[in-house]
């Protein structure tokens, strides 16, 4: 069976524009991180949108060897977990309670061991302690990650996180990032994360995507794709990688590119 | 902290512990609500002990107990008046406090109720008129000739903004604005009433808005009863969906929820709901709007328990009310629409500063 997701001359946008059009990508591997670059309004969050079926989409995606847009949207949400870029402010529910409202909202059923997989998930994730405290006392951080735990008790087989790192401090940004890696691999999802920080997708990722005005650049291994080339066709910058002591490869701006100037 | 290893150490520690916590929690709730419950009834019976009419206790009970045994006249004050006086209390604090409770999770809004959004402004003015120009629904008997046309207006305004909902696309803070735009314009349409009016028609238009519990009757009783008795089980039935609405819309749409129709069958049960209870006592401010917050504070916002909780605290309010509008001046019951918005401006400032930066 084919693994992984697919998109075969998938578009997506509004109603009046037409955002990304006659996207292909051959697959994003499963088990592994993809992460979406592009610069601002090149679609990067609603390619994601339309992936979760909340936006206008067309065309063909392979999930695992099922088609999703042809399934009935209920079928197609049990498959597919979209967790935004901000989660709302104010609300009054403990923070077990919205895990527990998370797997329960679309017919789950409550048993011994729904209780006990959301407490192992919480402790996964290092919130157990938090469990009892309410969702409006907690930090951008600490709501991300049970923003996080909400999408994995749905044990989806596409996770799709839109800029999940924006509110966050460099240590949760590190944390977070590992997390949904570790998670990833463990239960062998297709995980498409918008990121803004080249580096945070070096390090993190197994896979990207480059889009720019709604096409793909770029698709492959994050060293192959962020090179001095696409910085520069993509952002505008004058860039280039240079490996740590340690070997880690790092994204150095320079300045921007003459010919965007 | 942020390390997983301590706590994978003490596995099983937090696991029982927490769940037996968040037990502890459900029960507490439980027992809430039966403390709501025992309230709500020590209120009605002082509220059905009030009254002008200064009768005792012992002849309010054996009237109860043995109708035929008393004069007439007490009979009428005691079964016509005062009983279902004080149970239209409890059942239209019901109604706005579901509905309410209702309308603030589907429009995502804090301010929003059946009186600020303008279900009771067109109430008023279906009302204004039937009494001063006798434009009413032909055939309808004429004790529900007033009710019959304020309730026509009052889901007119509810299903306007369902309308505006579902055919503008606008964010749920525009439906908030339109609804206040409605609150206007139904306003002055009911100060054109006013200015038209004559003299009988206009005092009886003037005390009409201002929402009393005196018009209360058996029939109107058993209407919204029944409207409510039917209403709250599909609510109840909504309450996961609904709690998972306040995750975020884009989330419940993605936890597989249908948010549109969830929303439109919720403004279907609220314009039924509100309709009614404004077309039988009239514009009762505030219960709608302060009942949520009150049951949100109490039980926080697992819906199962929010939605009752908010009924029942708007039931106990509406009934305190009406014990307050008897005895704020002795021998003259005030409309009780003016103490619950007396009442209710005040602690609904300090909801907001509280709240503020949250809400």
């Amino acid at each position: 069976m084919e693994q992984g997701l697919r998109l075969s001359h998938f578009s997506a946008g509004y109603p009046k524009r037409q955002v990304i059009d006659d996207l292909n990508v051959p697959q994003l591997p499963q088990g592994k991180i993809t992460v979406l670059l592009g610069p601002n309004g090149c679609g990067k969050s609603t390619l994601l949108r339309a992936l979760a079926g909340l936006g206008k989409g067309q065309g063909e995606l392979w999930l695992n060897g099922e088609e999703l847009m042809s399934q009935p949207f209920g079928r197609r949400a049990q498959r597919v977990v979209y967790l935004p870029q901000s989660l709302p402010a104010g609300v009054h529910l403990h923070v077990l309670e919205s895990i527990i409202v998370a797997q329960r909202a679309s017919g789950g059923l409550h048993s011994a061991a729904s209780e006990a997989e959301i407490m192992h998930l919480l402790e996964q994730l290092g919130i157990a302690h938090l469990a009892m405290r309410y969702l409006d006392q907690l930090s951008g951080g600490q709501k991300q990650l049970v923003g996080l735990a909400q999408s994995l008790i749905r044990r989806p087989e596409l996770l799709l996180l839109d800029e999940p790192l924006s509110a966050l401090d460099l240590n949760y940004q590190f944390h977070v990032m590992d997390l949904v890696r570790r998670e990833t691999r463990l239960r062998n999802i297709v995980t498409v994360v918008v990121v803004h920080d080249i580096n945070i997708a070096l390090r993190h990722a197994d896979h990207a995507l480059m889009l720019k005005d709604g096409n793909l650049l770029a698709d492959g291994e994050p060293s192959q794709v962020i090179t001095p080339e696409t910085l520069a066709q993509v952002y505008g910058v004058r860039g280039r990688i240079e490996h740590c002591s340690r070997g880690m490869p790092q994204v150095m701006i320079d300045g921007l590119a003459e010919t965007l100037v | 902290m942020r390390t997983t290893d301590a706590t994978l150490l003490a596995e099983n520690g937090p696991e029982t512990d927490t769940m037996t916590r968040y037990r502890q929690v459900l029960r507490q709730r439980l027992l809430l609500i039966g403390v709501l419950v025992l309230a709500i009834l020590a209120s009605v019976i002082l509220d059905f002990t009030l009254g002008p009419a200064g009768l005792s206790l012992d002849t309010l009970w054996q009237t109860l107990t043995h109708p035929d045994a008393v004069d007439a006249g007490t009979r009428v004050i005691v079964w016509d008046i005062r009983l279902p006086y004080a149970l239209m209390a409890v059942v239209v604090g019901f109604s706005l406090g579901l509905a309410g409770a209702e309308m603030q999770t589907i429009l995502n809004n804090p301010l929003a109720s059946p009186f600020t959004l303008g279900v009771s402004s067109a109430a008023a003015f279906g009302a204004a008129l039937a009494i001063v120009l006798g434009i009413g629904i032909p055939g309808v008997p004429d004790q529900w000739f007033i009710s019959a046309n304020a309730f026509v207006f009052a889901l007119f305004a509810a299903l306007m903004l369902d309308g505006v909902t579902r055919w503008t696309k606008v964010s749920t803070s525009g439906v908030v604005l339109f609804g206040i735009a409605l609150v206007f314009t139904f306003n002055a349409l009911v100060s054109m009433m006013q200015f038209i009016a004559s003299e009988d028609t206009l005092q009886g238009l003037v005390f009409w808005t201002m929402g009393s519990l005196a018009r209360a009757s058996w029939e109107k009783l058993g209407v919204l009863t029944a409207a409510f008795a039917i209403l709250i089980p599909i609510s109840m039935l909504s309450s996961w969906k609904l709690t998972a609405l306040r995750l975020g819309e884009d989330r419940a749409v993605s936890f597989g929820i249908d948010v549109r129709r969830l929303r439109l069958a919720t403004l279907l049960r609220i314009s039924i709901l509100s309709a009614l209870a404004v077309a039988f006592v009239g514009p009762i401010g505030f219960i709608g709007l302060v009942a949520p917050h009150i049951a949100r504070m109490m039980f926080g916002e697992d819906h199962r328990y929010y939605l009752p909780a908010s009924a029942l605290v708007g039931a106990l309010v509406l009934s305190l009310a009406s014990v307050a509008s008897k005895n704020l001046i002795p021998g003259v019951i005030i409309p009780v629409g003016i103490v619950t918005s007396l009442v209710g401006v005040p602690f609904f400032l300090s909801i907001i500063l509280r709240h503020r930066g949250t809400v």
